[in-house]
């Protein structure tokens, strides 16, 4: 048993006792204004009791025994709401048909991290959520033991149902939770141990699936309130544009039109963080009645637009203090490549240096060399940006689908002039995020459209308006090279890259640790193209280029491409290259997906006409291996199996997991196949799916199959790390199914030259 | 602006719009039936699919002025309360991630399933390409699929 301090805990924990008072403590406040969403699906099959007792700000319960759990963070498709209260039940021992799951509102008071970002949503809680269930579980217990005056170490908690056998006293949640509520929170709770998970390891179907599949309102495009307007903006064409003058007249005469102004967001003084960014901060508003009549207005309405000058901006990156510069002009794709090309070949910034690779090279028998990019992605999330507001005088409600409340709640606050107390943020479900809602400068474009409207607003983008807003996936390049000596052997390693405007480069990762001369660089280039991150920010690159260079060295070391990783790895776990704990990768955890993958995928062991490429890395704190099986029919590449070995330590929600598994793999394969965004003029030259490629289900693998790594290390995540190594593992069976090996993302379009 | 009386779930609806308007924002903005989603507007992405009588289209490219008197279904309206065999596979199969691009994914599903009760794998990938999921869950979906076609084959 897990003894744990609570005041290790959150704010939460101590919030219940000076919240408590007398005793019976009816819902939180702010429950009443936001009418839980989540809980109404779930609802339907259960009876709601008279009365709710908050036992904790996870967790509150009624006196028929149902229980509701807040789930703190953004939903964005990674399953936080289904699998974070999992965490919580299991710990509380609850039956799971007896929990209704609430979305909990921003509220920097009772929870920490509400992000989706990172992969971080079960790794960073998972303490506080197991500790609010046990915290409850402990106070159930003690309430039971006061009434039955027995004590309360002999009292048993399962399934809802609290038992002292001596006495033959029994009570459900319900009974005690009022007695409970009143009680102070205990000093030292005791957690369950793993092997007496009974919720936690299984797989829990999506508390939000059923109003998924009826479609019920759940995301923030769903909103409708009385009298609320319809907002769309209109934004420069291209970066390197901004605002000159437009004629509102004419359009505001339109059906339905209500106004038509522009905003601007921030004043220059205005200290940023990162995720404020905006490419425009000077925008025009047509507010109308419906979502048509606002886009056919926008159509008709005339604006001119004028080059922007150079722009430098102090900004802040989590307390740390950057400058960065957004360069006038118009750029365009073919530039940006030659610009790239330079640089590489001229000398980058030295990010890790191991023994002497210089010397190494010098002396190779042999050297390989060979060079990799991909393009600015745009994140497409299906719902595109939008976001509910209601501003008035003193107050600002906010509601929609954000990744990062708490860091947008202060640009709210600045530019409406109110003070961080009256900003109330409240997340919907979110129709996909991958990084976009992290940068929600369209949360501080409602507010101010709706205090300029008193009245609550709807702002929609169209998807045009979401594909060409900028805040896209950076465009990389990177160099790989290796020098063997006569008997084939990898003597040193050597990788440079850059990108537009950051550089792809995690010098301390794998196979840094694993050759004795080693040198990582890195460059990088400035762009008024705006870019975020995006679904494993760097590793969505420079793992493809990585394992497809590795396999290439592999191949010409005469090795198999997992057994050639392993010896690496073996290098990495015995005899690792500079201090150990700079290498950012354990080699054991790494060897062992790999391991998996080759046992599960049947390594070696392929059908004639089937080709096989493998890949492995670590991101976002989780391991995953990937063999990619693909046939040709009629010279085109089918793929046909994805096999994957996952190591996120103990699996919360195993089905879903394996969810998030297979999408990231139909992802990666999606974009380093057949995406990309281009520019000309400044202009991104793809502004919907008509143009801009995105994966579509005859091209998705035909199986996929999941393998978890079974431990007992606390979790890790999982909505991240199964989308980069894919890229790797595809690269590699192209160039088995082929014979061509594929460098520069999307594939679909690396072809070699036309030569006569 | 004109009146138009739309059969929508088999109640007769009346709505006041631009000869233009198409069915999705009819639906979406003035019927307050928001189950169908905009996702791309020129009939890319299959998030706005519904019925119009037994076929799935975009509702995005339907103007409310050429419906007539055609029967449209909803996702609201596929089912009483879920229980259509392509949303109880749905469930079985717990397809959704982000869930946004589902109730299109269902519709075309639901009409394949109609005209064709046993597709092949090669069938629904083809009645299916016109829907984009984002979050990548196409196995999933061609497994609730087939879950539904046994269950309708076996019913």
């Amino acid at each position: 048993m897990t003894h744990i301090k609570t005041k290790l805990g959150r704010r939460a924990f101590i919030k219940n006792t000076s919240l408590a008072g007398g005793g019976l403590v009816l819902g939180f406040s702010w429950l009443n204004s936001c009418k839980p969403k989540g809980a109404e699906a779930v609802a339907m099959e259960l009876e709601m009791p008279k009365e709710w007792y908050e036992i904790n700000g996870y967790l509150k319960i009624g006196d028929n025994g149902v229980v509701t759990i807040m789930s703190p963070n953004p939903e964005i498709g990674q399953n936080v709401r289904t699998s974070m209260p999992m965490i919580v039940a299991d710990e509380l021992e609850v039956d799971w048909k007896n929990v209704v799951v609430e979305q909990a509102p921003l509220n920097t008071n009772l929870y920490s991290w509400q992000v989706a970002g990172g992969s971080r949503s079960i790794s960073s809680s998972w303490q506080n959520l197991r500790m609010a269930g046990a915290t409850a579980r402990q106070m159930l217990k003690e309430a039971a033991a006061r009434t039955w005056q027995v004590p309360v170490g002999e009292i048993t908690a399962i399934a809802g149902v609290l038992s002292h056998e001596a006495s033959g006293n029994s009570a459900g949640y319900g009974e005690m939770a009022s007695a409970a509520a009143s009680l102070e929170v205990p000093e030292e709770i005791e957690l369950k141990e793993i092997a007496d998970f009974s919720i936690i390891g299984t797989s829990r179907k999506n508390v939000d699936g059923k109003k998924i599949i009826t479609g019920q309102p759940l995301f923030g495009l769903d909103v409708q309130r009385e009298d609320m307007l319809i907002a769309s903006l209109v934004h420069p064409p291209a970066f390197g544009m901004k605002l000159k003058s437009f004629d509102a007249e004419s359009v505001k005469k339109m059906p339905g039109i209500h106004d038509v102004f522009s905003i601007k967001l921030y004043d220059e003084d205005y200290k940023k963080n990162t995720f404020h960014f905006t490419a425009f901060n000077e925008l025009v508003a047509v507010v109308g009645e419906s979502t048509w009549q606002v886009f056919q207005a926008k159509k008709a309405l005339n604006v001119e637009w004028e080059n922007t000058s150079d722009i430098t901006e102090t900004v802040t990156m989590f307390g740390n203090e950057m400058e960065v510069t957004f360069p006038a002009g118009m750029e365009d794709s073919e530039t940006h490549t030659t610009k790239l090309k330079d640089l590489i070949s001229t000398k980058g910034k030295v990010a890790r240096k191991d023994g002497d690779p210089e010397t190494a090279f010098k002396n190779a028998a042999k050297i390989i060399e060979r060079s990799y990019s991909c393009p600015f992605l745009a994140h497409n999330t299906m719902e595109p940006m939008n976001f509910f507001a209601h501003v008035t005088e003193d107050h600002a409600e906010l509601l929609g689908p954000t990744q990062t409340p708490e860091w947008m709640e202060p640009a709210v606050a600045e530019v409406l002039g109110l003070p961080l107390e009256s900003i109330d943020i409240q997340m919907t479900r979110q129709g996909g995020g991958f990084g976009r809602r992290l940068y929600g400068h369209f949360m501080v474009e409602t507010a101010l459209i709706s205090k300029k409207m008193k009245a609550p607003v709807k702002l929609v983008y169209s998807r045009e308006d979401d594909m060409t807003q900028g805040i896209y996936r950076p465009a990389y390049y990177a160099t790989y090279r290796a020098a063997l000596d006569a008997d084939n052997n990898l003597t040193a390693f050597h990788v440079k890259g850059g990108g537009i405007p950051e550089s792809p480069i995690f010098a301390n990762r794998f196979p840094a640790g694993a050759i004795d001369n080693y040198l990582a660089e890195d460059f990088t280039m400035n762009s008024n193209i705006t870019t975020g991150a995006f679904r494993a920010p760097r590793s969505n690159f420079i793992a493809g280029a990585e394992q497809s260079f590795l396999d290439e060295l592999a191949e010409e070391m005469g090795k198999d491409p997992i057994d050639f990783r392993l010896e690496l790895l073996k290098r990495a776990q015995e005899n690792p290259v500079g201090e150990k704990e700079t290498n950012d990768y354990d080699a054991v955890r790494y060897a062992g997906v790999l391991e998996l993958v080759k046992e599960k995928a049947n390594w070696g062991q392929a059908e004639a006409g089937v080709h096989r490429g493998v890949s492995a890395y670590f991101c976002h704190q989780s391991y995953v291996a990937q063999v990619l099986d693909m046939v040709m029919e009629n010279n085109k590449p089918i793929v046909q199996k994805v096999t994957a070995a996952i190591d996120c330590g103990i699996v919360v929600n195993p089905d879903a997991a394996s969810n998030l598994s297979e999408g990231g793999a139909i992802d990666g394969i999606g974009h380093a196949m057949y995406s990309g965004l281009t520019f000309k003029d400044g202009a991104p030259e793809q502004n919907n799916f008509d143009r801009y490629r995105l994966i579509r289900h005859s091209e998705a693998p035909k199986s996929i199959e999941t393998h978890f790594v079974q431990n007992d290390i606390d979790p890790t995540g999982m909505g991240e790390p199964p989308f980069p190594p894919i890229m790797g593992a595809l690269a590699n069976a192209l160039y088995k199914a082929t014979g061509r090996r594929h460098y520069h993302q999307p594939f679909i379009t690396d072809k070699p030259p036309l030569v006569g | 602006m004109s009146k138009f009386s739309l059969k929508i779930n088999g109640n007769t609806q009346v709505v006041d719009v631009d000869d233009n308007t198409p069915m999705l924002w009819v639906l979406r903005d003035h019927l307050k039936l928001v189950g169908t989603k905009y996702g791309c507007g020129i009939a890319q992405c299959g998030a706005c699919t519904v019925h119009l009588g037994d076929n799935a289209v975009r509702s995005c490219q339907i103007p409310v002025s050429s419906v007539g008197d055609q029967e449209i279904t909803t996702i609201e309206g596929l089912s009483e309360n879920g229980e259509h065999p392509v949303q109880q596979a749905w469930l079985e199969v717990d397809v959704p991630q982000c869930g946004y691009c589902q109730a299109g994914q269902i519709m075309s599903a639901s009409a394949l399933l109609k005209r064709n009760p046993s597709p092949s794998d090669a069938e629904i990938e083809a009645a299916m390409n016109g829907n984009i999921c984002r979050c990548g869950t196409y196995t999933r979906i061609k497994k609730a699929i087939k879950t539904a076609a046994t269950a309708t084959e076996n019913a």
